[in-house]
């Protein structure tokens, strides 16, 4: 029966293949072959149309349109499974940036083909769903089928990349249309904030993800993930290689709100509840589960990711579901039993790494309990946030407080809930049993793995394990009846509550009836998507899906360890359920301070403040602070390389006789360097300037310099009568309010610059490296440029060139005195006419 | 307080004509002495500003009624042009050229499009000086 239908399935898959795909035909009326790799891109394409759609087409819902996509997607994924069944897999390339080795790869295994399926799957019917929860005339359709379509384009692409770079292109595209999709409604304050906070956090751990994809492409020499996992054995070696497995681990882990990441995804439940039933709990916080298992071949081997990946995963696994009955918002304890539940997929991922290690057939078990369960919770807490949506929708509140006694009013909801609920909880005779059962005897086995300390430390594993299932019993009842039944105060809700329309209720019956039926046929989902995922996640293990000795089977006797455990966890937790108003006020104990969103409020704040208070700090606006700072800098590094390289040399040889009229004009410089730096006024510090300019012309006479003597002399004239205009409009010398502090550091710092230049010039002449090129010009001046003055001639001739732009920069500043004081003059007036 | 600068105004009437001459002279000089279109140009601006302390700023603009900053603007086009003319003689721009010219007046000379550049730099020089020093002291 189930071949036949498979059969079926495949007859029209490949039918649509070679319909769709095969009939193309280029100038020779060759066929081509279509590269499925953009298929990826087709929602991408598809969001193009959408805006259109919805702006012309205003009878029907545009959902409608988006269904196709999809549907088309999922049809088609489906005819792989016969390839990856055999352990098979298919490539399907396009350059983009080939010098970089840079491209867009579809690779199909086991794994991504299960993720895809997800995506694909999950996808048509979210959006099944969304037809009718999102209101055609209230909402802005066309943007959110955009965002949802890029989400979708975005979250094929990290499933199938196989090339890092492409791979980190589109996780962060799926960060950027879930920040769309949780703003979507962006007049709430809520709904930026959460948006914001989940950007940040995925972000910040994206670009770790990229520092480690480098590292990794350093180590290996190439981008691709399948070349990459070629060479495992030799990078374990490597130095880069813990730190790209942490990087590599932030980015997974914030994706997929681990400890302490989570605290973005309670906040992200502000999004449409379509929104977060597909990517808060079916889809983007699975990409970092994804990641952690594409890259267990490479890391898997090391100790420091068995004990992250597994002890992180645990760690969450309790904090998520200790916390889940503390919420009184329906989103808010899906959003913790998300977290909790993608801490249980991560610990049984780093312990199926263990099986790198041991022979040990439970650990091989992790893996594949690993993925069976994401399986099953994509089912089961899709369905679960469907009905969160459907009683927000039908009462008006998503309180707990405020609900209950919905049983009879809406039944059908009602037994999606339970199922869900039960299945979350790991009951027979739905799927969640199966997967919690594997999982508890994976930590059981966790306990007597002898390498890295585990023998000391590992039977804390089983019992976290087994504490955080009995809250995810709690929870779970907690959820479904509180809800549904009691008392409740139905007249008093915001809404008269009624039974969903039938079309918003199709998507998550489809979704229980599977939670039921996989529970009733989980080898053949293993055998057609579980194994090949598991081979995909330990190539070396085995050779073939088929070697992979599991059965799963929902009896295992009596002598099973998790059928107990199972028990317990009922028993207890019903108790803790029945008791919830005793123990609930223990949730007060921790303080508001110290809870880890307050941490990242705090980190924000403080972040902003600090920066604020810094660039406050040293932006002072006084011109005379930048200039310390300048100064300071240029003089400690130069000193300080001066000295680092060894480069102060005097030589004495190099220097001329020193004769009296030089002494003497010196002293006369001095003199007046001294006058202008202690003046009292500025008219006498003007004068002393202009002997300062002056007794340099002389240096130029002395040194047998007369162009320059002569323009120096001019210039000195023009400038000091330049000086003496502007003198009288400017106030009196002023102290600028400086302490005596002030001055010393002043002091310092004048006199460390007067060190550097003097320590510079001393030995750049005493190291001359070249000999100059002036004997040139004193050969060639009279022969080549007919002239005699060998500075007029190398000014007009020689190096004309910049004699040009000295004589540009002069008419600019000519000009620009002219438009300083004229616009000055013309402002005034007009803000004359203006009153 | 009107004071009475008869004494000045008169030393600058023959002072000016002499600064003036000399800075030309330096001018023209400059290829082979000391001198040249930077330093005949301050000379002249310095000859004006002579003027224009004996004088009001009005009454100089009477005697030298040319807008200097066009005077700067000619003087940029003439140095542009000079070096940019090499080009249409298949030389790289800013070559110059000189000979040996026998001149009616002046007899054997020896001419150079230096020179044409340097007058450019000349009247930049005078033009923005003299810009500056109008605008700031005509400025209230």
């Amino acid at each position: 029966m189930q071949f036949k239908m498979f059969c079926a399935i495949l007859t029209i898959t490949s039918t649509y293949r070679l319909l769709g795909f095969y009939t193309l035909k280029n100038m020779d009326g060759r066929r081509i072959l279509l590269e499925f790799v953009l298929l990826i891109f087709l929602p991408f394409v598809f969001a193009i149309l959408v805006p259109f759609a919805y702006k012309y087409i205003k009878g029907i819902h545009t959902g409608w349109f988006v269904l196709l996509v999809p549907l088309v997607l999922f049809g088609y994924y489906l005819s792989f499974i016969p390839l990856t069944m055999d352990g098979g897999h298919a490539i399907s390339e396009i350059k983009w940036i080939p010098t970089l080795g840079i491209a867009f790869t579809s690779y199909i295994d086991g794994l991504s083909l299960l993720f895809t399926l997800l995506i694909t799957g999950i996808g048509s019917l979210v959006v099944l769903y969304s037809i009718f929860y999102m209101d055609k005339k209230k909402e802005n359709l066309g943007s959110f089928y955009v965002y949802l379509l890029l989400f979708m384009t975005a979250m094929l692409g990290v499933v199938q990349s196989d090339n890092t770079m492409t791979l980190y292109l589109f996780w962060e595209l799926t960060s950027i249309s879930s920040f769309l999709l949780i703003g979507y409604w962006y007049t709430r304050d809520k709904s930026r904030f959460g948006a914001l906070k989940s950007m940040m956090i995925t972000v910040f751990g994206g670009l770790m993800m990229l520092g480690g994809f480098i590292l990794l492409s350093i180590m290996g020499d190439t981008f691709s993930i399948r070349e990459l996992i070629a060479q495992a054995p030799e990078l374990v070696n490597h130095p880069y290689f813990t730190l790209a497995l942490i990087l590599i681990l932030l980015g997974a882990f914030t994706k997929s709100a681990q400890f302490p990441f989570y605290i973005w995804l309670p906040d992200a439940m502000e999004a449409p509840t379509p929104v977060s039933a597909y990517l808060h709990s079916a889809t983007m916080v699975k990409a970092g589960i994804y990641l952690v298992a594409r890259f267990t071949p490479i890391f898997g081997t090391s100790s420091t990711w068995i004990w992250l990946v597994t002890g992180i995963g645990l760690l969450t696994l309790f904090w998520g579901s200790f916390f889940a009955v503390k919420q009184t918002d329906l989103k808010a304890i899906l959003a913790f039993s998300t977290v909790s539940q993608l801490g249980l997929i991560m610990s049984l991922l780093g312990a199926g790494a263990i099986s790198y290690h041991t022979t040990e057939a439970m650990f091989a078990f992790a893996t594949y309990a690993a993925i069976f369960h994401l399986i099953n919770h994509a089912t089961f807490k899709g369905g679960l946030f469907m009905i969160a949506g459907i009683i927000d929708h039908e009462t008006g509140t998503r309180d707990i407080r405020k609900l209950g006694g919905l049983m009879s009013i809406m039944p059908l909801s009602f037994t999606v809930a339970l199922i869900g609920s039960l299945s979350m909880a790991g009951l027979p005779p739905f799927n969640g049993f199966l997967s919690k059962e594997m999982f508890l005897e994976s930590m059981v086995a966790l306990q007597h793995f002898e390498l890295f300390q585990f023998d000391t430390w590992g039977i804390l594993f089983p019992i976290v394990a087994w504490v955080a299932s009995v809250f995810t019993f709690t929870y779970s009842l907690y959820f479904v009846l509180k809800t549904f039944l009691g008392q409740g105060k139905v007249d008093q809700l915001p809404k008269r509550p009624h039974e969903a329309p039938i079309g918003m209720l199709v998507a998550p019956v489809i979704l229980a009836s599977l939670v039921i039926i996989i529970f009733f046929i989980p080898n053949v989902l293993g055998k057609w998507v579980i194994k090949p995922a598991v081979m995909a996640v330990q190539p070396t293990l085995y050779g073939s899906p088929a070697d992979i000795n599991i059965h799963v089977s929902a009896w295992h006797g009596f002598d099973s360890v998790g059928l107990w455990l199972t028990v317990a966890i009922v028993i207890i937790g019903s108790l803790l359920y029945l008791t919830i108003p005793k123990w609930q006020p223990l949730y007060k104990i921790q303080p508001a301070k110290l809870s880890l969103n307050e941490g990242y409020d705090a980190l924000m704040r403080g972040s902003e403040k600090g920066m604020n208070r810094l660039s406050r700090a040293f932006m002072t606006g006084l011109i005379r602070t930048y200039l310390l700072y300048m100064f300071a800098f240029l003089s400690v590094t130069v000193i300080a390389v001066l000295f680092i390289k060894d480069a102060f040399v005097v030589d004495m040889n190099s220097f001329a006789a020193i004769t009296l009229y030089g002494a003497l004009n010196a002293v006369i410089l001095l003199l007046s360097i001294g006058f202008v730096v202690f003046a009292k006024s500025r008219l006498a510090a003007i004068i002393a300037l202009g002997g300062v300019g002056y007794s340099v012309a002389l240096f130029f006479v002395i040194f047998k310099a007369p162009d320059l003597a002569l323009t120096q002399l001019v210039i000195e004239t023009v400038s000091v009568a330049l000086f003496l205009l502007a003198f009288k409009h400017l106030p009196a010398l002023n102290e600028h309010g400086e302490t005596k502090k002030n001055k010393v550091v002043n002091l310092i710092i004048s006199l460390s610059v007067g060190v550097m230049v003097t320590l510079v010039a001393l030995s750049s002449h005493s190291q001359k490296l070249i000999p100059s090129i002036s004997q040139y010009y004193k050969d060639t001046v009279a022969t080549e440029a007919g002239g005699g003055n060998i500075v007029n001639v190398i000014l007009v001739d020689y190096r004309g060139f910049d004699t040009l732009f000295e004589i540009a920069v002069l008419a600019i500043a000519g000009i620009a005195v002219l438009g300083m004081i004229r616009l000055r003059v013309s402002r005034k007036e007009t803000t004359d006419e203006n009153k | 307080m009107k004071t009475n600068d008869v004494i000045l105004q008169t030393t600058t009437k023959v002072v000016f004509f002499i600064i003036f001459l000399f800075s030309i002279h330096i001018f023209f000089a400059g290829h082979y002495t000391p001198g040249g279109g930077f330093v005949g140009g301050l000379l002249t601006t310095g000859a004006i500003v002579l003027l224009l302390l004996a004088f009001d700023l009005k009454t100089i603009q009477q005697i030298l009624p040319f807008n200097f900053t066009i005077v700067t603007g000619i003087g940029l086009l003439l140095a542009l042009g000079t070096a940019a003319g090499s080009i249409f003689f298949n030389v790289p721009f800013f070559t110059h050229a000189f000979d040996d010219f026998t001149l009616p007046l002046f007899g054997e000379t020896s001419l150079h499009t230096a020179m044409l550049f340097d007058s450019g730099v000349y009247l930049v020089v005078v033009g923005s000086a003299i810009t500056i020093i109008q605008s700031i002291g005509g400025d209230d």
